[in-house]
């Protein structure tokens, strides 16, 4: 079943409130080499049919209609998971 | 007149918004996120609450209801409309009006009594305020935090669109203190506070001269009755 995966990130001049309360946990752990966290979504979507480029094509206008909201968000990649045993996204 | 307010799944205050309607003196209807059917009513107001429960972004999927696509239609043939909190995420994130919403700066959900300053008095929501008022309108949210980037923001002050300003505190990092909005036109209004939580004395926010006497949240009601009749 191939899996498509949408990666969101906050732009970077959007303040993140997320990111910087584990920015401050991390220093208060004393993991002192973090300079800063920013947290953004990634969404898997799955589908019975082939993950062609007609609907990574869909997929991708999805990403920015609809996943994201352009005012204050990026769509940072769109991709087919690999899921051979050594799988990394491509 | 009719002014209709939409219920959405996680709407909170659609049955307190109808209250204020119909204490400004005007026919509320409750109309349903799923029906493509305005009822044929002479405004709108999208209420406030935590609609699909936040998911994906505040007022993003309820944004995309099946009534929305009538709600755009009536708004840019000039019909007034009304987004209150939840409501106001929800018209941004159909592009009626600019900007967006993040989470509160502090990250906290926040409930206070609110000062803000009427900055655009000739809206359709906001002809019985005077310019540079200053009105209590409670305030309850934690994605209220408004954004824009800077060309947007410049923008929208230039041209009168920033409608209502935070005054006194900032309650969410809001950029320029920006509280609520309107489209060019004026007859779309989004704002994070809740004046429907402000129009019956003994039951709104704390003013100076009496506990909950406060009521300013009921001009929002008569401002636009009075422009449904100008047209009418």
């Amino acid at each position: 079943m191939p899996t498509i995966v949408v990666e969101v990130m906050p732009k970077a001049e959007i303040l993140d409130p997320q990111g910087k309360a584990v920015a401050g946990a991390l220093e208060r752990l004393g993991k002192s080499a973090f300079t800063g966290v920013r947290i953004g979504k990634r969404f898997e979507l799955t589908t019975d049919g082939p993950a062609d480029e007609a609907l990574l094509t869909e997929v991708r206008e999805l990403a920015v209609e609809m996943l994201s909201n352009s005012v204050i968000e990026d769509v940072v990649s769109v991709s087919v998971l690999d899921e051979s045993p050594a799988g990394e996204t491509h | 007149m009719r002014i209709g307010v939409i219920t959405f799944p996680g709407s909170l205050d659609d049955v307190d918004a109808r209250r204020g309607v119909r204490l400004a003196g005007a026919e509320p209807v409750a109309l349903w996120h799923g029906d493509h059917d305005l009822q044929g009513v002479d405004a709108l107001v999208l209420p406030g609450g935590f609609s699909y429960g936040d998911y994906l972004r505040a007022g993003a999927i309820a944004s995309r209801s099946p009534i929305m696509a009538e709600v755009i239609d009536a708004a840019n043939s000039g019909m007034p409309v009304l987004g209150i909190c939840n409501g106001f995420q929800m018209l941004a994130e159909a592009r009626l009006v600019p900007g967006a919403h993040t989470r509160n700066a502090h990250q906290q959900f926040i409930r206070r009594d609110q000062v803000l300053t009427v900055e655009n008095a000739s809206t359709a929501w906001t002809t019985h305020f005077e310019q540079g008022e200053e009105i209590i309108v409670p305030l309850k949210n934690a994605d209220g935090r408004f954004v824009a980037d800077p060309a947007t923001i410049e923008r929208i002050e230039g041209e009168g669109q920033v409608v209502f300003r935070y005054t006194h505190v900032n309650p969410n990092g809001s950029i320029n203190d920006i509280a609520g909005v309107c489209n060019e036109r004026g007859n779309v209004v989004g704002l994070m506070p809740h004046p429907e939580h402000a129009t019956e004395p003994g039951f709104g926010p704390d003013t100076e001269a009496a506990m909950a006497s406060g009521v300013d949240g009921l001009r929002f009601f008569t401002s636009a009755l009075d422009a449904l009749l100008a047209r009418a």
